[in-house]
């Protein structure tokens, strides 16, 4: 690592915390230290304050701040909705979940398959898609909570939320879906749908890692995962983590802000990225172009794997992920893309970038310069490059895939 | 993300001896790119005997790169019987060590070294030729199970799969990888028992060759296969050709399929006759 420039590209696994955040959070950890349940005035203020952040939260989601819970990540607010959907149901003992899920929900489920309760994994196409036909056909008498992801974390595929839950609506079924990954890109507005519950995850929106959020729509039966006091209107116990909460607050606000050039400034970056790196011999984008979110992009570099490719970019200061086995902290690449059907030759040479508001015109110039070189490097060296492109010589009429 | 020694990131970053010897007197291809990881070794010997240049191609991770060049860095300059005696420890020890979970890449050289070597004497390349399949996801054998964990002292499944890969999938195998740890290890040394039969090299009568087939098959075979949830059954003896028919788990496992016949036939070569052909007849 030369030490000079990071150019990150890596905001789907975590993103910059946003200096707004920052100077929000500041006063509530030695100054403003009060507990927001105490009856003095000194932690009263300090309740008014979450107030006021939870309002901001409700505020992007288009809900009503009583919908809102504050939880300490992502994670714990999908386990929040599965186990909630599953105790104030105990009659019923169906899930229906995607394959592509992120592990917060799909090993939660596998799980739960192990322990008596029956999970319907869907499937995705070759795109990523999931055929709703087949969910709406998924769910049973039994169906205790239909979850499924709204964007997915490694190729930025985005589900019809939407439109998923109506279809469980008109069956009477719970609807959950993690929306760590499309809060603050993709718009919405939660009074207008009929999303039972939400998770979002602070640090994916420029707030710290420890915050998270749970939407439990009005009306929606209710048990909580935490037990213990009184706090988050009975629904997650556990002195409020009062700077985070404000961090998340103001972080909410940003992202209401940001969202138009995440999918305008942000999307260019992304396009042009993509398509520069499409210059590149043998590769091909994983995912559905169009239902996609504006700031991902999953390209797989044929022959070559994953991990070698991203110290190379770590060595010029560039910050991508991976789906390859070895960087997967498994020996088998993403289950999203084996899902998907990725073939071998791609999935484990697949990158992931992923942009945010802090990314420029120059980052994206300097991946563009740094990428095809190296990729050309290791290909020298990989046996199977040297095999394709004996075989690309030898088929007549070739032609690129 | 991993930590890896200097000498690892140097080897990745400038890796020496990239490419193919021109001519080479063995090649060594192991791995795949469904595995996530393949090197393939080309050496060429020098007048004296000595491997006089090697160089590799790999497709893998960091570690990988590292320990491919390493390998032909450590075998130039060594006789065949020297760098046959080379381990996957010379490989990891001479990067100054590799993270546990990728010592498999260190496993990887020393078998492409081997099946080099074997190529260039004229033999199949080393997995696939012997021993059973027990990982199916990675195509690991018993026989290399064994032996990493000897190399090595490794004790437990999950260093065989940081090793070998093996266990790492599907995890269907975990169970047949701790009854080989066990094996290994609790019943060391346990110095295989095996007495050619003294009529071995003698020319049989047939009678005494069908004997000898059976006893073989009944000793050496079934028992491997059984272990697994199949079966063999010898349908007829036609010359040297012996036809057999598989049955059970093995006849619809595609990936054992392939190193049955071997695995018959190299039993059957070992203790009846070198000439022995093993057919396989669907029942």
């Amino acid at each position: 690592m030369s030490g000079e420039r990071v150019i990150y590209m890596d905001n789907n696994a975590t993103s910059q915390v946003a200096p707004e955040v920052v100077a929000a959070m500041l006063p509530f950890f030695a100054e403003r230290y009060g507990n927001p349940s105490s009856m003095h005035n000194f932690g009263g203020q300090v309740a008014a304050k979450v107030d006021a952040a939870r309002a901001q939260v409700a505020e992007l989601l288009g809900a009503s701040p009583e919908e809102i819970v504050f939880t300490s990540c992502g994670t714990e607010s999908d386990n929040t909705a599965i186990s909630s959907a599953l105790a104030s149901q105990p009659g019923k003992r169906h899930i229906v979940t995607t394959r592509v899920e992120h592990p917060a929900v799909l090993n939660t489920c596998q799980s739960l398959a192990t322990q008596g309760y029956d999970v319907t994994f869907l499937k995705v196409d070759r795109q990523g898609n999931l055929d709703l036909e087949a969910l709406a056909e998924a769910i049973r008498e039994d169906t205790a909570l239909v979850s499924v992801m709204w964007a997915n974390n490694e190729t930025g595929v985005v589900f019809p939320a939407e439109e998923i839950a109506e279809i469980c609506a008109a069956k009477g079924v719970l609807f959950h879906t993690d929306a760590v990954q499309a809060v603050g890109k993709v718009p919405m507005n939660l009074s207008n749908t009929a999303i039972s519950m939400l998770a979002l995850s602070g640090h994916k929106l420029h707030a710290p890692k420890g915050i998270g959020v749970l939407y439990v729509r009005k009306g929606t039966p209710f048990v909580p995962f935490m037990k213990g006091g009184h706090q988050e209107h009975g629904r997650r116990a556990g002195t409020e983590n009062v700077p985070y909460i404000i961090g998340m607050g103001a972080a909410a606000q940003l992202a209401a802000q940001y969202l138009e050039e995440e999918n305008t400034r942000v999307r260019a970056l992304r396009d042009r990225l993509e398509a520069g790196l499409l210059e590149v011999e043998a590769t091909m984008v994983n995912g559905d172009l169009e239902r996609r979110l504006p700031n991902t992009s999953s390209v797989s570099f044929e022959y070559v794997e994953g991990e070698s490719i991203l110290l190379h970019l770590s060595s010029q200061g560039i910050c991508a992920s991976s789906g390859s086995a070895c960087t997967s902290g498994s020996l088998e690449p993403s289950h999203v893309l084996r899902a998907m059907g990725v073939p071998f030759t791609a999935a484990h040479g697949s990158i992931r970038f992923s942009l945010s508001i802090y990314n420029t015109d120059e980052d994206v110039d300097h991946v563009l310069e740094h990428m095809p070189g190296i990729i050309e490097q290791l290909r020298t060296m990989s046996p199977f490059w040297s095999k394709y492109q004996q075989t690309k010589c030898a088929t007549p009429g070739y032609v690129e895939p | 993300m991993w930590e890896y020694t200097d000498k690892v990131k140097k080897y990745f970053t400038e890796p020496v001896n990239v490419g193919e010897v021109e001519n080479p007197d063995g090649v060594g291809e192991v791995g795949s790119l469904a595995c996530g990881d393949a090197l393939k070794l080309t050496f060429k010997l020098g007048e004296d005997g000595k491997i006089a240049d090697a160089k590799f191609q790999t497709f893998g991770c960091a570690s990988a790169i590292a320990s491919s060049s390493a390998l032909t860095e450590l075998v130039k300059g060594m006789t065949l019987e020297e760098a046959e005696k080379l381990t996957n420890k010379d490989i990891a020890d001479f990067l100054g060590g590799l993270p546990k979970e990728k010592m498999h890449c260190s496993v990887m050289g020393e078998e492409a070294l081997q099946a080099a070597i074997r190529n260039y004497r004229g033999l199949e390349p080393l997995p696939q030729a012997e021993g059973e399949v027990v990982c199916q996801c990675f195509g690991v054998t018993d026989q290399e199970i064994e032996k990493v964990a000897r190399t090595n002292d490794l004790h437990s499944v999950e260093e065989i799969t940081n090793y070998t890969k093996a266990g790492g999938g599907c995890g269907e195998c975990v169970d047949k990888i701790q009854a080989i740890l066990d094996r290994v290890w609790e019943t060391t040394p346990k110095p295989v028992e095996v007495t050619p039969p003294a009529a071995k090299k003698k020319p049989l009568t047939n009678i005494q060759k069908m004997k000898l087939i059976e006893e073989t098959l009944e000793r050496e075979v079934r028992p491997a296969l059984k272990a697994d949830g199949g079966d063999i059954e010898l349908i007829d003896i036609d010359g040297d050709n012996v036809l057999v028919s598989l049955r059970g788990r093995c006849s619809s496992c595609a990936a054992s399929a392939a190193t049955l016949g071997q695995f018959v036939q190299s039993k059957l070569r070992e203790f009846v006759s070198d000439d022995l052909k093993v057919q396989e007849v669907k029942p």
